[in-house]
Parts: C-alpha cells; sequence; structure tokens
C-alpha cells in the first residue's frame, strides 16, 4: 500500500504501462526481500506438514511393508488396503470407539469445563492462584498422567478400587482397565480429566467478554441464576462454545498417548481407535499400506470438523 | 482488583480448594507414591509415612540419559521453531504478499492433523535420509508441534506494534531484517518468550514422534522410557512414578515461574 502510494506523484509523469526498469527492480528486489521472512516456514510447512499428508495419501494404495524398506519396491494395490481395512473385524470397533471416547470426552470435558468457568466467574480470594493451578493436568505430559492413572485405576492394589471399597460403594474391586465393557470409560474418564483445563480456560475468557450490563439489565427484568443462563449467559457463549467444542473433536481424534499408556488399544480391542489402530498397523504390524489408509480416513473426519471450526472460528471474531 | 473478603467470598475459595484438590489429586498421588520407594508392597498408603527416595534412585539409574535426551529435544525444538517461525511471524503481521492468506489457512488446518499421519510418512523418509534415531530428526520432527501455534501467536501480537516503530528506521535506510531484527525482535519479546515456553512444553511432552522415530536404547526422551514401564507388568510403582515426577518438573515450573506467558498462550492458541 505504501509502494503505490509513493509511486503515485513520481509515476506519474511516465507511462502507465511501463515503468522504468530501475523501479521495476527495485520493486522486485522489495517483493524478494519481503518473502524471504517466510520461506523458511513455507519450506518447513511443506516439508513436514504437506508432504506427509500427501505421501500418505499415496502410501494407502500402496503394498507398503517391511519388504519396501529392503527392496525399495511399493507395488500398487489400489483399493486392496481400504478393502483390507473395511472388511476387517476391528474396523467397525474402532470406528464405534472412536465415535464413543470423543462424544464421551467432549461431553465430560465441556460440561465440567462450563461449570468451573460459571464458578470462577465470582470474585473471591485466590481465584487467579487456583484457576492457573488447574491447568496443571494439560500441561503434564499426557504420558506422565497415563501412567499414575494406571496405579489409581489398578484393579487390585488402586486407590480408587480400596476408596470405594472402603465407603462400602461397591463389594468386589472393578476391573476398571482390564473389562472389556468398562475399559472404554475408564479411559474417557482420564481423558476428560485431561482436557478440563483446557475447556475452562476458553469458556472463561468467554465468559469475561460478555459485558456486565446485560446482566444488569436482565436483573431488573428479573432475569437471575438459571434464567440469566439461558437468556444471557448461553446466547452471548454460543460462539466461544462451538469454537471449544470443535477443536475438542479434533484434539480428541488424535489421542494416542492416553489410550497406549492405560491399555494399549485393550482388553479384546476394546479401547482401540482409529489412531491406535493406524499406529498399530503401521509400526506394530509393519503394514504401512494399511495403517495409511486408517489414518487417511482420520484426516477426512479432521478436515471436516477442521472446515466446521474455521467457520465457527470466524463468525466468533465477527462477533 | 483483589475481591473483598465476606464470608461469602471465603467460602467460594473454600469451594476453590476442594475443586483444585480433587482435580490435582493425581498429581499428588504421583508425588505420594514416588516417595514410597521400591517396595513390591500391593498398595499404596495414603501419606508417605516413610519416605524414601528408593524411587528416584531407581529412577535416576535407569532415565538419566532418557531425560538428557528429552532436554536437548526440547531445547532444540524450541531453536529450530523460533528461527522458523518468528520471520514468518513478522511477514503475516506486515506484508501483503499475494498467498499468504492461503499459508495462513495452511497454518491453521497444519494444527489440525493427527500426529499420527504425519509419523507414518515421517518414518518412511526419516528412513531414507538416515534421520532415524538421531537428535535432528526428532528435533525437527518435534518442532512440528510448535511451529504453526508459533507463528499465529506471534503475528497476533506483532499486528498490535504500530507500524510507525517499523517505517522510522526504514526511512533512515534500514534494511527489512535490521528493522525486524533490531526493532521487533526486542518489543516482542513476551510473547517470544510464550512461544518459546509452549514449543518447550510440546516438544518435551512428546510421545508420538519419540515411539515412532526411535527404535533403539540410544537416543530416547522421557516420555519413552514411562512408556517402557508401562509395556510390562509393573512390580514396584515406586520408581515409576519418580520417573513421571521428574518429567512433570518442567511444567510444575513453568506454571508457578512463568504463570502470565503460560495464561497468555493457553488462550492465545485456540482463538488466536
Amino acid at each position: 500500500m505504501t509502494t503505490t502510494l509513493a509511486a503515485g506523484p513520481r509515476g506519474a509523469a511516465a507511462p502507465p504501462s511501463s515503468p522504468p526498469p530501475t523501479r521495476r527492480r527495485a520493486r522486485r528486489r522489495e517483493l524478494t526481500a519481503q518473502w524471504l521472512f517466510l520461506v523458511p516456514a513455507i519450506a518447513y510447512v511443506l516439508i513436514f506438514f504437506g508432504y506427509p499428508i500427501v505421501k500418505n495419501l499415496v502410501m494407502g494404495f500402496q503394498d507398503y511393508s517391511v519388504r519396501t524398506f529392503v527392496t525399495g519396491e511399493a507395488p500398487w494395490v489400489g483399493l486392496a488396503n481400504y478393502a483390507e481395512v473395511v472388511s476387517s473385524g476391528i474396523f467397525r470397533t474402532t470406528v464405534v470407539n472412536t465415535a464413543l471416547f470423543t462424544l464421551g470426552s467432549i461431553a465430560g470435558q465441556f460440561v465440567i469445563g462450563l461449570l468451573f468457568a460459571l464458578f470462577f466467574k465470582r470474585r473471591f480470594p485466590l481465584n487467579n492462584v487456583l484457576r492457573s493451578l488447574l491447568l496443571l493436568p494439560w500441561l503434564l505430559p499426557m504420558i506422565a498422567g497415563s501412567a499414575v492413572w494406571r496405579w489409581i485405576l489398578d484393579q487390585d492394589g488402586g486407590i480408587l478400587n480400596e476408596t470405594l471399597q472402603g465407603i462400602g460403594l461397591i463389594d468386589d474391586p472393578i476391573r476398571w482397565l482390564t473389562s472389556p465393557d468398562i475399559a472404554l470409560v475408564a479411559v474417557i474418564l482420564v481423558n476428560v480429566w485431561v482436557g478440563i483445563p483446557f475447556n475452562m480456560t476458553l469458556l472463561y475468557s468467554g465468559l469475561q467478554n460478555i459485558p456486565d450490563e446485560l446482566y444488569e439489565a436482565g436483573a431488573l427484568d428479573g432475569a437471575t441464576g438459571w434464567k440469566a443462563f439461558c437468556y444471557i449467559t448461553w446466547p452471548n457463549l454460543r460462539s466461544v462454545v462451538n469454537v471449544v467444542l470443535v477443536l475438542g473433536v479434533i484434539y480428541t481424534l488424535k489421542v494416542l498417548d492416553i489410550i497406549l499408556g492405560l491399555t494399549g488399544g485393550g482388553p479384546a480391542n476394546a479401547t482401540q481407535t482409529l489412531a491406535t489402530d493406524s499406529y498399530r498397523r503401521s509400526f506394530q504390524e509393519f503394514s504401512f499400506g494399511t495403517g495409511a489408509a486408517v489414518s487417511n480416513v482420520l484426516i477426512v473426519v479432521s478436515l471436516v470438523f477442521a472446515v466446521v471450526y474455521l467457520r465457527a472460528n470466524r463468525r466468533a471474531e465477527e462477533e | 482488583m483483589s475481591p473483598t473478603t465476606t464470608p461469602r467470598t471465603l467460602l467460594s475459595t473454600a469451594l476453590g480448594i476442594a475443586l483444585l484438590a480433587f482435580m490435582l489429586f493425581p498429581v499428588y498421588w504421583m508425588v505420594n507414591v514416588s516417595l514410597q520407594g521400591g517396595s513390591t508392597a500391593a498398595s499404596s498408603t495414603f501419606f508417605p509415612t516413610d519416605i524414601t527416595l528408593d524411587g528416584y534412585r531407581t529412577a535416576i539409574q535407569d532415565q538419566t540419559g532418557n531425560l538428557l535426551t528429552s532436554i536437548v529435544v526440547a531445547l532444540g525444538a524450541v531453536v529450530v521453531s523460533l528461527a522458523v517461525a518468528t520471520p514468518a511471524a513478522y511477514a503475516l503481521s506486515r506484508f501483503r504478499l499475494r498467498g499468504m492468506g492461503i499459508f495462513l489457512f495452511a497454518l491453521l488446518l497444519a494444527q489440525m492433523i493427527p500426529g499420527i499421519v504425519i509419523a507414518n510418512s515421517l518414518y518412511t523418509l526419516f528412513n531414507d535420509l538416515g534421520l532415524l534415531n538421531s537428535y535432528p530428526g526428532l528435533i525437527l520432527a518435534n518442532a512440528t508441534h510448535g511451529i504453526p501455534f508459533a507463528i499465529l501467536i506471534m503475528s497476533a501480537f506483532m499486528r498490535s506494534i504500530p507500524p510507525a516503530l517499523t517505517e522510522a528506521a526504514r526511512v533512515d535506510g534500514a534494511s527489512h531484517f535490521r528493522a525486524f531484527w533490531s526493532i521487533i525482535v526486542p518489543v516482542s519479546k513476551n510473547s517470544l518468550i510464550t512461544a518459546g515456553l509452549f514449543c518447550f512444553l510440546f516438544a518435551w511432552s512428546d510421545f508420538m514422534f519419540g515411539l515412532t522415530l526411535t527404535t533403539g536404547a540410544d537416543i530416547k526422551p522421557v516420555t519413552l522410557g514411562i512408556y517402557d514401564y508401562l509395556q510390562g507388568n509393573v512390580q514396584s510403582w515406586g520408581p515409576v512414578m519418580a520417573t513421571a515426577v521428574l518429567s512433570s518438573v518442567p511444567a510444575i515450573v513453568l506454571l508457578v515461574l512463568a504463570q502470565r506467558y503460560i495464561a497468555a498462550g493457553a488462550l492465545g492458541g485456540a482463538v488466536k
């Protein structure tokens, strides 16, 4: 913009169609200088995000296995990898598990995160300190969190079963991580614990952005408590809520550490998701072709939510 | 600014402390069990009555190398991330170049790509380039955790710097690079610190790339050290929890010492 303005008065003398070569060269040098700032980042994004996506799409159509690493050959197999993945009994399980894991985690994180955010909207001593310490579960390495939860949820010596038995809520220990019926619930529980701080932080900032005058005006009309929440808080928080929910879905789809650390996808694939199954196929069975096919499914699901996110985010910014 | 102390607000504080205690119980449990040593007792007691450092002794014996690897990789990832992200953030905040919108869009999408997709492809690429089981390989891969985030958060900050600041220097004949290096970087110090801290935490906590891009025992981050413990049937939780505590130290220290940077980053990451 500044360049056109500066060129205006002086450029008026020269014919507009062909500026003098020196000025054109100066302009090109200026453009090059500006692009140089972006070159490292563009190169990095192309190599470490662009290439993997393309490579993953291609691998999905190839028989890419241990032999490939020796011979360098990865024969084209068309849709055979996808056919194998979809027809394998485990695919249905992983899709259902991924859906349940995502829905359960998001529901838990969001509801508890919102309650926490509403609570911390009150003014009281130590509010800020307590709220920032609550970020800790989110900042710890997830695998460290999984490790301690593994011991808390342990069937025989774990503190959770001991406590529940101690207060007489259960008679026999619950097989949190070893029962195919319960393991997914346990894994969701831990992921909710990890996700609460993130949800709380974003929702809290959304609440802070709702002007106090709205509540004052609402109170005059008799809208307090639950009514104030329904008619003032929720409608004004909607755009932030959308962003939080969609980001939650995208982050939950990726989760690997928590599941591998707690159950390794077991027992009997009860906690196997698309992400862990892709890992299992590629890095445990060295069938990179089918592993890529599974993660391509994951890419498509993530992209759908990414588009939803970008739209929700734009709406949040417009408001 | 500090709210008045009334019975009502004190009750809220008490409730807040209770919520925090509930949420941080696993962290307490981690520390508690880590101090109960390497005994093979079937369960842990609620308080570490017999404090022993046996767990830490074993952990340090097993994990010192892995901890050092994690430190090298995380610091390396910070350097790479900031070196790549800072100039890009400046360009995005100042220049109007064709195609920049597409780049910004690509960055937003990049944050959402599941790590396993990247790991799948990087494994084959790194295998060809001889970067498996190497520090440069792990550092470059771990920078993926932080670069999009760092660019977005720093360019948001740099947009708030008055253009007059650099224009004056440019009129005096300073190059873009000089204006960037001697004006923008010092003024943006805080956002660089926030971005750097998060790049460190992301790389330090990384599990995915440690799991997939290293195969031997030579170069292994501490997160994988923990995972190795969990792979078997854990006989004694003292050393496992001691390692978990050691791996949590950076997050705890940063949360206490760099609270305002962490708070800024936690928000900036999602809503831009």
